[in-house]
């Protein structure tokens, strides 16, 4: 099946999410600045989020077979809550580390090196 | 209040008192007052107490049984043989001896037993048929004991007042000297010393009251101990310590004795009462069953434990049978064992031949305690146990009696001649007056031993109480450093002068008058030429050996007034320091001498012989068995004129011999003791060095005793200590082969292990290298990578 040619179902969705996904990673792996991977973080869980809404839209279950439901939708807005405390914790940790050291290149933070 | 409930009350109670005083002085004695001082006033109020209770159970007595014995037994004695009663009595009226025998008013012994109060006050334990149990046995012989040891005691607590003040300060004792030269300074003991007296006191009291055998043997050993304690109170002094571990280790020989004596009772008997106790028989109706007209009579379980091997052999123990093995003599001998132990026990305490070395040696004790515990009640005790035993004890038992009582009133008296410590000649001489009271016990004199016993003990506390006083005027026990004293002390030297006459025995011949040792000496004495006319082999070495006795008496007492009261001072310095004691102590002295006096009375309403007669055992003496021949006569026949007068007259020749002598020797000086020193240098040493007693039991006792214990220290030191340190030594081996295992092995496995651990741990350090995007890389290669593992392992498993 052809992706381009075919009509809009899941596999599209969850191109998307695996772009965002890659795209979050990368942008973890190489972003010195603390806050470039917090949005990497965001890219990633949102990525994961998008795959959860695909397999539980009764749009697009017949694609599939079967769908996760409502459960997709509940755990999609709880990985969103759970981003949103993450944020919290991460900012204020950067926060501090800023404070601490007038940067936020993760880089300079190895003080826990083995 | 009926006596039978009343009397044990009281004299419970009165028991009770110094023991009280005991447990307050223990527990607070250092706190009463400047050195204890109030510690005196309560243990003296507490034997006051005692004191006021028993006089009171006295009375209670006296009125209760005025008319006891004597009047049945005259009615009695009416009844059967009138005539002769009638004749008797005239003839002792005659001769002026209608008071003496004022219990035998008729001919005869009395026929109904004794009145006795006895029960228990509390039972400590029952098992089976072996009960426990705190009980009394009261008649008249323990209501005359008690009331004489608590009045002696109360007296002599208020003496001590004065004799022990020294204890009230800090004490140079000059008799001991340290290490450095100097004499000890210790704090001074006085409250302990009323400690020990109230201890004393209330141990005593329980002997007396007694009314089991068990109950005896543990106040036995109670006053053993405080007698042990007060002995040794100037512990510091090694002549003290000595002394009283030599009264306690003598003491142990005859309690040894004693010991089987009460087991062989037990085992017969199944009882250690004395009287009936609801309604199980006691030990004296036991031997002396009134069905036997209380006649002595091996018991039963005597006879059955005699014949276990015939029981043994099937042979069925009726009573036909157990009667027809009584005939045969079966379990006499178990009688004389349980009769001759329970002496040995007495033989300890009274300090008889062999037993008697402790007592003088006692002496190191302070002078109240030799006069109470040493003299008066504690060394009587044997004596009147001997009395309270006597329906137990069989013919021949009575024989040991009387041959320990004789040969001890003889040795001592003789060694008292050469004494110069004024102590011990009054130990001797209890010695001595113990030995009497045992002779006259053992020739069958119940009331005649006792009385001696009762009198003995006022008027030798009183002859004591002076010595002390003479002590604590002078400093010195030695005669020789004394003389003319009485100018002086008059009032300690007269008191004394009143105890030595009574010791002596003075008194008006045929008359019947005199001073308490005249009656109680006379009536032993009596009892031994009765029992001469009896039995002349035995009888005859008694009788020489108790009249010989009187007469050497009579000679060291004097030597001893003389030497320390008449004449010229000998020693200016102990002279000029010499002064009377003060009031605190020479008035017990004049109350004990008004006793000393009069306590012998016959006529006296209340006398001692009247009250004694009305405790008097019931039974005559039984034929002996293992000693033939035999009999002893009733005290009764001492009494009549032909026996009593010869025995008078030949006390009082033989007595006023020595009297004589003493006077010429010491009063007036016209013999000089130095001359006939030198003229008998023999026999002078043989007295000086007391017959040789301590050096024989140092040789046949102390010495092998000390040698073997020797022996076993070398073999505990050298053998089993060796052993054991061999067994140390060897453990301390095994440890070190231990530790080095312990040390390279076991420490080593975990050593390598721990090493092993670090360097894997060392190695996976460098890979937290801090780097937040390494760490990112790495998470996606693994997922990466595991992702692969799962396709391919799923490709490969199909």
């Amino acid at each position: 099946m052809n992706l381009l040619s075919g009509p809009v179902g899941v596999s599209h969705f969850l191109v998307v999410g695996a772009v965002l996904f890659v795209a979050g990673v990368v942008c973890m792996a190489l972003k010195r600045n603390a806050l470039g991977i917090l949005m990497g973080i965001e890219l990633v869980l949102n990525g994961a989020n998008i795959n959860f809404v695909a397999f539980s839209s009764n749009f697009l279950s017949e694609d599939v077979g079967y769908g996760l439901g409502l459960d997709g939708q509940l755990i999609s807005l709880f990985v969103i809550v759970l981003a949103a405390a993450e944020a919290a914790v991460a900012l204020a940790i950067t926060l501090n580390f800023y404070n601490n050291h007038a940067t936020v290149d993760v880089d300079r933070a190895d003080e826990l090196k083995g | 209040m009926s006596p039978d409930a009343s009397l044990p009350a009281l004299l419970g109670l009165a028991w009770l008192l110094p023991l009280a005083s005991f447990a307050l002085i223990v527990l607070f004695g250092p706190k009463m007052g400047k050195a204890g001082i109030f510690a005196s006033y309560i243990a003296t109020g507490a034997i006051l107490g005692s004191f006021l209770l028993s006089l009171t159970a006295f009375c209670i007595w006296h009125f209760g049984h005025l008319g006891d014995r004597g009047s049945h037994v005259a009615a009695a004695a009416a009844e059967h043989e009138g005539e002769h009663a009638a004749e008797a009595n005239a003839e002792t009226a005659a001769t002026g001896h209608d008071a003496h025998s004022a219990g035998h008013a008729g001919h005869g012994l009395p026929t109904e037993p004794a009145t006795v109060y006895t029960g228990d006050w509390y039972t400590l334990a029952q098992f089976g048929a072996l009960k426990l149990s705190i009980s009394y046995y009261i008649d008249a012989l323990t209501i005359v004991m008690f009331t004489m040891v608590s009045l002696i005691a109360t007296l002599i607590h208020f003496y001590s007042f004065g004799y022990m003040h020294e204890e009230l300060h800090e004490v140079v004792d000059h008799e001991v000297t340290l290490a450095d030269g100097h004499h000890l300074h210790r704090p001074g003991r006085f409250h302990r010393f009323f400690q020990y007296l109230s201890l004393f006191c209330f141990s005593m009291l329980g002997l007396v009251v007694a009314g089991n055998i068990l109950m005896v043997f543990v106040f036995w050993e109670l006053v053993g101990i405080c007698s042990y304690f007060l002995i040794g109170f100037y512990i510091e002094r090694k002549s003290a310590a000595n002394a009283a571990n030599k009264a306690f280790i003598v003491n142990r020989v005859g309690d040894f004795g004693m010991i089987i004596g009460l087991m062989v009772l037990w085992a017969s008997l199944g009882t250690f009462a004395f009287g009936d106790i609801d309604g199980q028989t006691g030990i004296f109706r036991s031997v002396r069953p009134a069905a036997n007209d209380y006649k002595i009579t091996v018991p039963d379980g005597m006879i059955k434990l005699a014949a276990m091997d015939e029981i043994g052999a099937g042979v069925d123990a009726t009573p036909a049978q157990v009667s027809a093995w009584r005939s045969e003599g079966y379990g006499y001998w178990l009688l004389v064992i349980a009769g001759v132990g329970i002496f040995c026990g007495c033989v300890g305490k009274s300090a008889q031949f062999p037993l008697h070395v402790w007592l003088p040696d006692a002496m190191e004790g302070p002078t109240p305690v030799s006069a109470l515990v040493h003299s008066a009640t504690m060394v009587a005790a044997g004596v009147y146990l001997a009395g309270r035993f006597y329906p137990v004890f069989a013919p021949e038992v009575l024989l040991v009696i009387a041959y320990a009582g004789a040969i001890t009133l003889f040795l001592a008296a003789t060694i008292a001649i050469t004494a110069v410590d004024i102590k011990r000649v009054l130990a001797y001489s209890t010695v001595s007056q113990l030995g009497y009271m045992m002779l006259g016990l053992g020739a069958g004199g119940w009331a005649a031993g006792l009385f001696h016993l009762v009198t003995h003990a006022f008027f030798k506390s009183l002859l004591f109480m002076c010595s002390g006083s003479v002590i604590h005027a002078t400093h010195t026990n030695d005669m020789r450093r004394m003389g003319g004293l009485r100018h002086k002390m008059p009032w300690t030297a007269y008191t004394m002068l009143t105890g030595v006459l009574a010791i002596y025995g003075a008194g008006i011949p045929f008359f019947y008058i005199g001073l308490s040792g005249y009656y109680s000496k006379d009536s032993i004495i009596a009892q031994v030429l009765s029992f001469y006319n009896e039995n002349p082999t035995h009888g005859a070495i008694f009788f020489t050996l108790a009249v010989g006795g009187a007469g050497i008496t009579a000679f060291y007492m004097f030597r001893l007034w003389f030497m320390t009261f008449a004449g010229r001072p000998r020693d200016h310095h102990v002279f000029d320091h010499a002064h009377e004691s003060p009031k605190v102590m020479y008035v017990p002295l004049v109350i004990l001498a008004f006793f000393a006096v009069t306590v012998g009375f016959p006529w006296l309403p209340f006398s001692v012989v009247k009250l004694l007669e009305q405790a008097r055992p019931l039974g005559a003496q039984g034929a002996s068995v293992l000693v033939a021949g035999l009999t002893f006569p009733e005290e009764f026949v001492s009494h009549s004129p032909e026996i009593h007068s010869l025995a008078e007259i030949a006390v009082t020749c033989v007595a006023f011999t020595g009297l004589v002598l003493a006077i010429a020797f010491y009063g007036l000086g016209k013999l000089n003791p130095n001359e006939v020193r030198q003229q008998f240098p023999a026999i002078y040493r043989l007295l000086w060095n007391k017959w040789y007693f301590d050096e024989l039991y140092d040789a046949i006792v102390v010495r092998p005793v000390l040698f073997v214990s020797r022996l076993v220290a070398n073999f505990d030191r050298r053998v089993i200590d060796g052993f054991i340190d061999w067994l140390a030594r060897a453990a301390t081996k095994v440890a070190s082969f231990d530790d080095l295992i312990d040390r390279y092995f076991v420490d080593g496995l975990v050593n390598v292990l721990a090493a092993w651990t670090y360097s894997i741990a060392d190695a996976l350090r460098s890979l937290q290298t801090g780097k937040l995007r390494q760490y990112v890389m790495l998470i996606v290669i693994g997922t990466v990578a595991l992702t692969l593992l799962i396709r391919w392992s799923v490709a490969a498993t199909g």
